[in-house]
């Protein structure tokens, strides 16, 4: 098992925000969580990954115990991540957001006496050109419009070599055309790279077409965690999230 | 080891104007080359602030406290060892920087406003050490006629000695600020979380940069003593600080040369104003309202937007907005 979340809780206030979730995810595997809005999948997201500190339960990548590590340290220990509003460096250029990732991976951010534009070229350029970015390596990151930024967070997650690719609502204010694109690249990268990726997604659609195992989460909770099919089926999920169909 | 980071034409030019920063001091009153001194010294330290202020979004209230501390060590070194010079020298910018490290390993732990505030009151500990304590440091009379080596005790011989290492020291800045580290203090200045969530971990970068700004600090008090012979508790008093912190304002603090530049214009007008007026805290008010409301981007940042020689230069962007559900970095994650 490379991903295992264990009864984990998480309140703002005396609100509880993620209450009792499961998850496993297995090397390889493309897991997406599904559940309405304000379900806690972002919020489980950032527990796994770091930004947040879980109240109660376990976190387990690779066997050991990541609950509480700062979100540096996880991401050393091989997990990286995209935000679901684009989270990158606004002023610096779309080669430049990825090096430093790429930088940070070969521990090299903290040199000193070297210019740093020739450093880690080749590693930046290929993931940008795996992603489709290579030629747009010198503008703004700011300036790319919405969907090229949401791909450039996931070419930032590339540099830093993870096992596993957390992405939160990759395709979020993507147009159809661009929402199957993104899937396109982020099933093609799992291929090539090898990379495990765990997921959430609104668009059922989408979710049916590349989810290997779908976790579905309610109020914070996990209802259940199955392959696409038996969740399908499952009246439980029909009631609460899916609508009878 | 500059090629490929600086353009041709900036390293001829900067050559150039070091040349005839050599020259001048024979072709102008003793007086001028004092003040030109004093510019070099007054611009490395707000160069070395904004290291951590313009490229590391830090809010370093004090940094005086790191120029003071150079520029005693080098004074109490001189003055009650027999050790050379040159160890002095050498070892004042880094009792600067383990200051720095000191006041930084606390100062890091907080937030923006927070941690400029931090840094006035350990700053202004120090400083009250320094004021009270007669026997070691002279107390409000600091320390004066500190012997220096003869080579450079004249004014003309300090004026190139000071030249020498404020070239150097500009040209180490601007290698860090052009290496990985200082690529990488620039995002963590641009988006701390996001930062994290790619490894890197901000508060190390912070500290160091800290560390770095106040050795460059630290040499500046070198300087200062090399060219005025003594040292006294106003140079590690806040009020330098602001003014040093003004200086990375007026002069651009999004640009690498424009602190130099706030340096020159606020020593220049010191200068003068201070000869015909004793209104200059009242002028540096006046100042200050100007710049806020005509230049928020500073001179250098002004002028370069308008002759679009934006090298250096980046049109401020809105931050970015962050997912509202998503969590702050990880230093400041503190459920309530
Ligand atoms: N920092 C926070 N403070 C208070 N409430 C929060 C915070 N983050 C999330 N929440 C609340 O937790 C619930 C789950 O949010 P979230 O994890 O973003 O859900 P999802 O990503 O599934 O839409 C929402 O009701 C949201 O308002
Ligand atoms: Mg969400």
């Amino acid at each position: 098992m490379m991903l295992q979340v264990e009864g984990a809780y998480k309140s703002f206030g005396d609100f509880g925000a993620v209450n009792g979730a499961n998850l496993t995810v297995s090397e390889g595997e493309l897991v997406v969580v599904i559940g309405p809005n304000g379900a806690g999948k972002t919020t489980l997201f950032n527990l796994i990954a770091g930004q947040l500190k879980l109240d109660q339960g376990q976190i387990l990548f690779g066997g050991e115990n990541i609950a509480g590590l700062p979100p540096y340290e996880i991401c050393e220990r091989g997990i990286a991540r995209s935000f679901q509003i684009a989270n990158i460096f606004h002023r610096l250029t779309v080669f430049e957001n990825v090096q430093v990732a790429v930088l940070a991976e070969q521990r090299k951010s903290t040199s000193l006496f070297r210019p740093a534009y020739n450093m880690a070229v080749e590693e930046t350029n290929s993931i940008l050109e795996s992603v489709g970015l290579l030629h747009k390596a010198g503008n703004i990151a700011g300036a790319l419009s919405h969907g090229d930024q949401r791909i450039l967070e996931i070419a930032m997650a590339l540099g830093n070599e993870p096992e596993l690719l957390v992405l939160d609502e990759p395709t979020a204010g993507m147009s159809p055309e661009e929402t199957f694109a993104a899937m396109e690249l982020i099933q093609q990268l799992a291929r090539e790279r090898g990379i495990t990726i765990l997921l959430c997604e609104h668009d059922m659609d989408v979710v049916f077409s590349v989810a290997e195992s779908i976790m579905v989460m309610h109020q914070g909770r996990t209802l259940l965690q199955d392959e696409p099919e038996a969740v399908r089926c499952n009246a439980e999920v029909q009631e609460a999230y899916l609508g009878v169909s | 080891m500059l090629t490929g980071i600086v353009d041709g034409r900036w390293l001829a030019a900067a050559v150039i104007v070091v040349a005839a920063l050599f020259v001048l001091p024979s072709l102008i009153p003793p007086f001028y080359v004092y003040m030109l001194a004093l510019i070099f010294v007054t611009a490395l330290l707000a160069m070395s602030l904004n290291l951590v202020l313009g490229y590391g979004g830090l809010y370093q209230f004090h940094h005086g406290v790191f120029y003071g501390v150079g520029a005693y060590a080098v004074a109490l070194i001189l003055k009650k060892t027999s050790l050379p010079a040159g160890v002095a020298f050498i070892a004042a910018p880094i009792v600067a920087a383990i200051t720095g490290l000191l006041i930084g390993w606390f100062c890091v732990r907080l937030t923006e406003l927070y941690f400029g505030m931090l840094q006035i009151s350990l700053g202004s500990l120090i400083w009250a050490i320094v004021f009270r304590w007669y026997s070691f440091t002279g107390g409000d009379d600091g320390i004066h006629g500190i012997p220096l080596p003869p080579a450079i005790s004249s004014l003309q011989s300090s004026y190139y000695f000071i030249l020498s290492i404020f070239a150097l020291s500009v040209a180490a800045l601007y290698l860090i600020i052009k290496s990985p580290f200082g690529a990488t203090l620039q995002a963590t200045r641009d988006n701390p979380q996001r930062c994290e969530a790619i490894g890197v971990n901000v508060r190390r970068h912070q500290l160091m940069g800290i560390v770095i700004a106040s050795f460059f600090g630290g040499v500046a008090g070198v300087l200062f003593v090399v060219l005025e012979h003594s040292v006294f508790p106003d140079l590690l008093f806040w009020v330098l600080s602001l003014e040093v912190f003004i200086m990375c304002l007026l002069g651009g603090w999004f640009t690498f040369l424009g602190p130099a530049l706030g340096a020159g214009i606020i020593v220049t007008l010191r200068t003068f104003a201070g000869i015909y007026t004793e209104y200059w805290t009242a002028i540096m008010g006046v100042l200050l309202i100007l710049l806020i409301f005509f230049l928020p981007e500073g001179v250098m940042g002004f002028l370069l937007s308008k002759f679009k020689g934006r090298s250096e230069h980046v049109e401020p962007v809105p931050a970015p907005s962050l997912d509202t559900t998503a969590a702050r970095p990880s230093t400041d994650v503190a459920s309530s």
